[in-house]
């Protein structure tokens, strides 16, 4: 089913993502790439007729930090603003239903995080349930492993092949002037068996920003629009006991609401932080060797919790802008396990 | 630029959390050493059980008891245990289907190293020595070479003596508080006793303190511009409750001071007048003290009131 209004990404910018950004403040990192989509369209701030913003408050222990971000938006006169405790993606998924009701023409939205004033695997512990799991602290990692081995045992990969993900992402990630890491990666040591250090994403701080537009406003801001096909996202049960952690039914079902599986696509960006996940979203969306996947390197070359989900659509409409797709999927996750997950298809007009 | 500052910050924060009558009837089983779990209405038992059916959503409460054996069903080694976790020496997190369990329940296993683990294998709790009604009443859980006796799992009213009923969740975290480029600016440049704003390139504003940013104009700010000392209360409240950790006799004014040259008030305690003297349009200057690094307080410099028209746009 076609959205009943053609809403696209008009324009996306990121930060290099790096371990650590002592020297500016979260809208001293976030005023580059707000100003950057804006020159990109001729559009000023005043103009924007929605803002919605994803981040979250713990990972760098700044109380209503993204309040403070607000600064660099020019919120006066009072703007139409929302912000979400998710990722950036999710901030998108908002702005898209606010443009579909007509309210407004165009969106900015941006998603930033900054991991390196805390220790982000023990921040992640406190979105798991409070009574139950919390309190053993289960670290992001340990999480990830636990799934990683789920699918050893089921035969569905097996460290080598994980090794080969880590790899492939980061040597795409060598054409990703904004990576953290590009390249030869050593593997490395378990850190928490069966995942290595090179099975888990680098930990780093960054922003992204995306403008989105509806209709003919979208054509005037853009050579090519990447057209918002469908998106949609589903969540699983907060139990990681009563799920199958080998698949991703949310997934799936996110990308079948999206239309995924209604033409292939050639392109996916897939927010996968750890290896292992790769392995389920590629079995959950179908995607085979024709789909040139990751081409950016994926969240194992840049993690900013937060925005890195934003950057998968934000890389996926880039390659429809430029040419270089005419159809493609991205996808973001939440929650220990992928137990969110958010997939929108993008297109680019016939050429 | 100066160098960047840097200093450590701690969240903690212990959250009071009360329990619905299932997570009520399994914590306080933890605590008597009985492990509970909940029927769904299509036959599943699920352990740890929850107050709402995963896959229907419909509200269940029928409490079976499980054994305190089960098998493992997938499994990671943890070589550097962290703050918090279960156990200070390396261990396996676990996923646990207890004997009489669909599901499967989180936690650590004590094994001597990663060889001895794997999924299948057959483990049984350890309780902790001191137990309160918390998932922590289980200790971890350890090898086991019995096997399931494949019983039905007997059901159970839920009813202790003295049900827990909540409980408090403890959490800290670490950081390391850096205030970035524009407020680090300021920071250093009290420390020499001077108040330094930046000014927005658009719309001319000077800002104290400087975020980096103009909050109406959404542009970067780079050209500080020293302020004050002296300024004018614009408004003001009397504070009359004591903050906790703060010594300082109530009652006390806390202002909106507007800096010469600023726009933007910052805030600040007013000293040296009575509480009930301090009015808007007072001119005070900042009163240090030695070694600080910001003014303790302000004070009135005698010089005759702002006229309202001066600060009326800084309210």
């Amino acid at each position: 089913m076609r959205p009943i209004r053609d809403i696209a990404v008009v324009a996306f910018a990121q930060t290099d993502h790096r371990r650590t950004s002592d020297e500016l403040s979260e809208v001293e990192m976030l005023l580059p790439v707000l100003h950057q989509v804006l020159d990109a369209t001729g559009l000023k701030a005043g103009d924007i007729g929605f803002t919605c913003s994803g981040s979250s408050d713990y990972l760098a222990g700044r109380a209503f930090s993204f309040t403070m971000a607000l600064d660099g938006v020019g919120a006066w006169p009072p703007i139409s603003e929302s912000h979400v405790e998710m990722d950036g993606a999710w901030a998108l998924y908002e702005a898209w239903t606010k443009l579909l009701t007509g309210d407004a023409d165009t969106a900015l939205v941006y998603g930033y995080g900054k991991s390196s004033p805390g220790s982000v695997r023990d921040v992640l512990t406190r979105q798991l349930d409070p009574y139950y799991l919390a309190p053993l602290w289960p670290d992001s990692v340990a999480l990830a492993a636990l799934q990683a081995q789920a699918l050893i045992d089921a035969g569905e990969t097996d460290e080598p092949a994980l090794a080969g993900i880590a790899a492939r992402s980061r040597a795409s990630a060598s054409a990703n002037p904004h990576a953290q890491l590009r390249g030869p990666v050593d593997h490395g040591d378990h850190l928490v068996r069966p995942l290595r250090t090179g099975d888990c994403p680098p930990i780093g701080d960054g922003a992204a920003a995306v403008i989105l537009a509806a209709g003919q406003r979208a054509r005037d801001l853009c050579e090519r629009p990447a057209w918002i096909r469908g998106i949609d996202h589903r969540i699983e049960a907060h139990g990681l006991g009563v799920r199958d952690l080998t698949d991703s039914p949310s997934t799936r079902l996110a990308a079948e609401r999206a239309g995924a599986f209604e033409r292939p696509v050639d392109t996916a960006e897939l927010h996968a932080p750890f290896t292992s996940q790769e392995v389920v979203l590629r079995k959950a969306l179908r995607l085979d060797d024709s789909v040139d996947v990751n081409p950016s390197g994926g969240a194992l070359a840049a993690n900013p919790v937060m925005a890195a989900g934003l950057v998968r659509i934000g890389e996926a409409a880039t390659r429809i802008h430029r040419g270089a797709s005419d159809r493609a999927l991205a996808h973001a996750t939440s929650g220990p396990c992928l137990q969110q997950n958010l997939v929108a298809v993008l297109e680019g007009d016939a050429r | 630029m100066p160098e960047v500052l840097k200093a450590p910050l701690v969240v903690e924060f212990p959250f009071t959390r009360s329990l619905g009558p299932v997570q009520s009837a399994f914590l306080t089983g933890l605590r008597e050493r009985v492990v509970l779990g909940v029927r769904t209405a299509g036959g599943r038992t699920l352990v740890p059980p929850v107050e709402y059916d995963p896959v229907t959503a419909e509200e269940i409460g029928d409490l079976v008891e499980v054994a305190p054996t089960g098998t493992v069903t997938t499994w990671a080694w943890n070589h550097e245990p962290r703050r918090g976790q279960p156990l200070d020496t390396p261990f396996a997190w676990v996923l646990v289907r207890l004997d009489g369990a669909d599901t499967a329940l989180l936690h650590a296993l004590d094994a001597p190293g990663p060889d001895t683990v794997r999924t299948g294998m057959r483990v049984r709790v350890r309780w902790a020595a001191e137990r309160s009604g918390a998932i922590t009443d289980i200790a971890c859980f350890e090898p086991y070479d019995g096997s399931a006796t494949g019983e039905e799992p007997a059901v159970h009213s839920g009813e202790f003596a003295d049900k827990v009923t909540g409980i408090v969740a403890q959490a800290r975290l670490d950081y390391v508080y850096s205030p970035g480029r524009a407020q680090t600016g300021y920071i250093h440049a009290l420390s020499g006793r001077r108040t330094v704003g930046e000014r927005c390139p658009s719309c001319r504003k000077v800002y104290v303190p400087p975020r980096g940013a103009c909050p109406t104009c959404g542009v970067a700010t780079s050209e500080q511009v020293e302020v004050g000392p002296r300024g004018t209360v614009t408004t003001y409240c009397i504070v009359n409750i004591k903050a906790k950790n703060l010594d300082i006799e109530v009652p006390y004014v806390y202002a909106h001071i507007a800096l010469d040259g600023a726009d933007l008030a910052l805030h600040g305690r007013i000293g040296g007048i009575p509480y009930d003297q301090v009015r808007m349009g007072l001119r005070v200057e900042p009163v240090w003290t030695p070694g600080a690094r910001y003014p303790d307080h302000y004070r009135p410099t005698g010089e005759p009131d702002a006229d309202y028209e001066t600060y009326k746009e800084l309210l």
